[in-house]
C-alpha cells in the first residue's frame, strides 16, 4: 500500500472524527487524533481481515485497550465496510450500538473495552490460543501511556513472555498526556522501553504519527520467541493545532469556531497536498 | 422542600467541605487516580497540593495506598469513578480497608448510570450489591447539596471505613442548611397515608415527582430518603412495613442487591407489606443520555406513579 494513500486516509478520518465529535457533542478528541495514524496503518495495510466475514477464523485480532478512542475506531470500521455509513451516524444517539467505547455487538469489534488495563491480558489469551491451536493469526493491542499505571498490564507483560507469544504485538500510544496532565506529573511512566525489555519483550520505538515508520515497525516484528512492543511517540490531538499536546483536549468537544476553522484546514489539506493522491 | 431551585452538584460541595476540613486537619488527604477533574476536586488540589496524592490510572493501588496511609493515622479520601473503585479495587476494599479496619473513605464519583453513553464498563449499577456484602463499611448516598455537606462533615471526623456514591447531576434541593444528618437514620421527606416510596441519592427526586403525580389522583405517598444504605434504618422499615400493604423503592442500581434488596431483606423478617423494586433490569444498560435511559427503563416520576397506581388498584 502506498504511504501517500495511507496518509490521505488518515487525514480524511481525522476530519470525519472531528465532525463526528462536534455533531454528537461527545468524544475523546485528543485521544482519537493521537492514534489515528496507527489505526490507519493497521486497518488499511497491516491487519489480515475481511469486513465481509468479520468472524473469519484466520483473521488477525485487534483489541483496543484504550477503548475511549472509539470515534476513530467506529469511523475506520465503517469506512472498511464492517457496517454502513448510515449506522455510523447513530454514534452517540439514543439506543445505539455505537456507544462511547468498543462494543462487540458490532461487527469488527472483538472485545468490549473501556476499563483501562484489560486489553493486554485479553490479547495474551487470544495469542495463546493461536499457539495452542497452531494458527497463524497475529494479535494486536493498542494501549495508552497513562494506562501503563494499571498493575494488570504488568501481569500480562510477564505472562506474554512466559508463554513466548511472539505472535502478540502491543502498541503504546505514547503521547505523554492523560486526563489530568502529563504522565510525568500524574504517574511517571518513563523508560517504557527498558521496562518492557526487562520483561523480555522486543521493543521498537518510532514516531507514531509517521506513516512509513508505523508500517515498517508493524511489518518488521520479530518472530524470536518474545512478544513485540511498538512504542509510538505521538502528539495527542495531532492534526488540529488548538488541540495538539494539550491535556484538556482529552475529551473536549470543539466550539463552533474551532470546528469550522479545523474543517477548513482539513479541506485545504485534502484538496491541496493530496490532490494527486490516489484514492 | 424548596422547589425549582437550581441546586448544586455533590462533587462541588464535597470539594468545598474537604477544603474546609483539610484546613483544620492536616491528616485529611485526598487520593485520586487521574480523576480529580471529574471529581470536581481541582480547587482542592490547587489549595492543598501537599494534601492530595495522585496515583495515576491504578485503582487497586489507590485503595491499597489509602489503607496504608490510614493505618499510619492519616484520614484518606480515595476518590475515583464508582465503577472502577468498587469493582477493580474490591479486594483491596475487602481486605485492606474492611478487614484490616483502616479509616478509608471511598468516594465513588460518576456513580450509577452517570456515564450513560459510555457502556457497561463505566456504569456502576452493582456497586451497592458488592459493597453492601462487605462488613465494617458504611454506605451513603446524598440527595442534595445540604445533605452532601453534612455527610462529608461527618465523614471527615468519623473513624469508620465508608463508601459514598455520588453522581454528576445538579441535585435539586430537598433540604436547607438546617438539615440534620444522622448516619443510619433515614429522613421522611413527605408524609403520606396510602403507601411509602423509598429513594436514595439522585433517585430521591424521582420519588418526590412520583408522589406528586400520585397526589393528583388522590393517592398520598410517604417519601423516605434512605441516605444510608448501610447500616439500614431497620426501625423505619419495620414501621412502614406494618403500616402499609404495599411499599416501593427506587434506585439507580440493578434491581438485584441494592436499596430494594436491602429493604426487602428486612421486610421479609416480619413486615406485612409487599415491596416493588424499581431499578435497572439485569442486563447491560442501553446507551443514551442519562434521562433518556431512565425513561426507557420506566424510571421517571410519571411512569413510576402509573405503575404504583396499577399495583395499588389491583
Ligand atoms: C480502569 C480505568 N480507570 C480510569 C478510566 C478513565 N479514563 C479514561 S481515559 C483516561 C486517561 C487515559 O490516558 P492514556 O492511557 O494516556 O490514553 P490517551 O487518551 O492519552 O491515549 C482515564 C483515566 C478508565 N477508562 N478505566
Ligand atoms: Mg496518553
Amino acid at each position: 500500500m502506498q504511504i501517500q494513500y495511507l496518509e490521505f486516509k488518515a487525514l480524511e478520518m481525522r476530519k470525519k472524527v472531528w465532525k463526528m465529535i462536534y455533531d454528537s457533542g461527545t468524544g475523546h478528541t485528543g485521544s482519537d487524533l493521537s492514534c489515528t495514524d496507527i489505526l490507519i496503518a493497521l486497518y488499511y495495510d497491516v491487519l489480515k481481515i475481511n469486513p465481509a466475514e468479520p468472524k473469519w477464523v484466520d483473521r488477525d485480532r485487534y483489541i483496543q485497550s484504550k477503548g475511549h478512542a472509539v470515534e476513530i475506531l467506529w469511523s475506520v470500521l465503517a469506512d472498511k465496510g464492517f457496517f454502513s455509513e448510515n449506522k455510523l451516524k447513530t454514534y452517540g444517539k439514543f439506543h445505539t450500538d455505537l456507544i462511547g467505547h468498543p462494543n462487540n455487538k458490532v461487527a469488527g469489534i472483538e472485545m468490549n473495552t473501556g476499563s483501562l488495563g484489560h486489553g493486554l491480558s485479553i490479547a495474551v489469551g487470544v495469542a495463546l490460543n493461536a499457539k495452542i491451536t497452531n494458527k497463524d493469526y497475529l494479535t494486536y493491542t493498542l494501549m495508552g501511556d497513562g494506562e501503563q499505571a494499571e498493575g494488570s498490564i504488568w501481569e500480562a507483560a510477564m505472562a506474554a513472555n512466559h508463554y513466548r507469544l511472539d505472535n502478540l504485538i502491543g502498541i503504546i500510544d505514547n503521547n505523554g498526556l492523560q486526563i489530568t496532565g502529563s504522565n510525568e506529573e500524574v504517574m511517571d511512566s518513563s523508560s517504557l522501553k527498558q521496562k518492557y525489555q526487562a520483561f523480555g519483550w522486543n521493543v521498537q520505538e518510532i514516531d507514531g504519527n509517521n506513516m512509513s515508520e508505523i508500517v515498517n515497525a508493524l511489518k518488521n516484528v520479530k518472530k524470536n520467541g518474545h512478544p513485540n512492543l511498538v512504542i509510538a511517540h505521538t502528539l495527542k490531538g495531532k492534526g488540529v493545532k488548538v488541540a495538539e499536546d494539550r491535556a484538556e483536549w482529552h475529551h473536549k468537544v470543539p466550539t463552533k469556531e474551532q470546528y469550522e476553522a479545523a474543517m477548513a484546514d482539513f479541506d485545504k489539506k485534502l484538496g491541496g497536498d493530496f490532490e494527486n493522491g490516489e484514492k | 422542600m424548596e422547589k425549582n431551585k437550581p441546586g448544586r452538584k455533590a462533587g462541588e460541595v464535597m470539594c468545598e467541605v474537604l477544603i474546609e476540613q483539610a484546613q483544620k486537619n492536616k491528616d485529611i488527604l485526598v487520593l485520586t487516580s487521574d480523576s480529580r477533574g471529574s471529581a470536581s476536586l481541582k480547587p482542592y488540589a490547587e489549595k492543598f497540593p501537599e494534601q492530595i496524592i495522585e496515583v495515576g490510572i491504578a485503582e487497586q493501588n489507590l485503595v491499597g495506598i489509602s489503607a496504608g496511609l490510614a493505618s499510619s493515622g492519616r484520614r484518606p479520601f480515595a476518590v475515583s469513578p464508582a465503577a472502577f473503585l468498587t469493582m477493580r479495587s474490591i479486594e483491596q476494599v475487602k481486605v485492606d480497608v474492611s478487614y484490616s479496619n483502616t479509616n478509608v473513605k471511598l468516594v465513588g464519583i460518576s456513580g450509577g448510570n452517570s456515564y450513560s453513553d459510555l457502556g457497561m464498563s463505566h456504569h456502576s449499577l452493582q456497586d451497592l450489591a458488592i459493597t453492601r456484602a462487605i462488613p465494617n463499611l458504611e454506605i451513603f448516598m446524598p440527595c442534595d447539596q445540604f445533605q452532601t455537606r453534612k455527610m462529608f462533615e461527618y465523614l471527615a471526623q468519623s473513624d469508620k471505613p465508608a463508601y459514598i456514591r455520588i453522581g454528576k447531576q445538579v441535585l435539586k434541593d430537598c433540604y436547607d442548611e438546617n438539615i440534620e444528618f444522622v448516619p443510619g437514620k433515614a429522613n421522611v421527606l413527605k408524609e403520606g397515608k396510602d403507601t411509602a416510596i423509598i429513594g436514595s441519592g439522585e433517585t430521591l427526586n424521582i420519588a418526590m415527582e412520583a408522589a406528586e403525580w400520585l397526589e393528583k389522583d388522590g393517592i398520598s405517598a410517604k417519601v423516605i430518603d434512605m441516605h444510608t444504605i448501610k447500616p439500614l434504618d431497620d426501625e423505619l422499615i419495620d414501621e412502614i412495613s406494618q403500616e402499609y400493604q404495599q411499599i416501593f423503592s427506587i434506585e439507580e442500581h440493578s434491581i438485584f442487591g441494592g436499596l430494594g434488596s436491602a429493604v426487602s431483606e428486612r421486610v421479609a423478617q416480619g413486615g406485612k407489606a409487599k415491596l416493588k423494586i424499581f431499578g435497572f433490569p439485569d442486563e447491560p444498560a442501553i446507551s443514551g443520555k442519562q434521562m433518556e435511559v431512565f425513561d426507557y427503563y420506566g424510571l421517571t416520576g410519571e411512569k413510576i406513579a402509573n405503575e404504583i397506581k396499577k399495583i395499588l388498584n389491583s
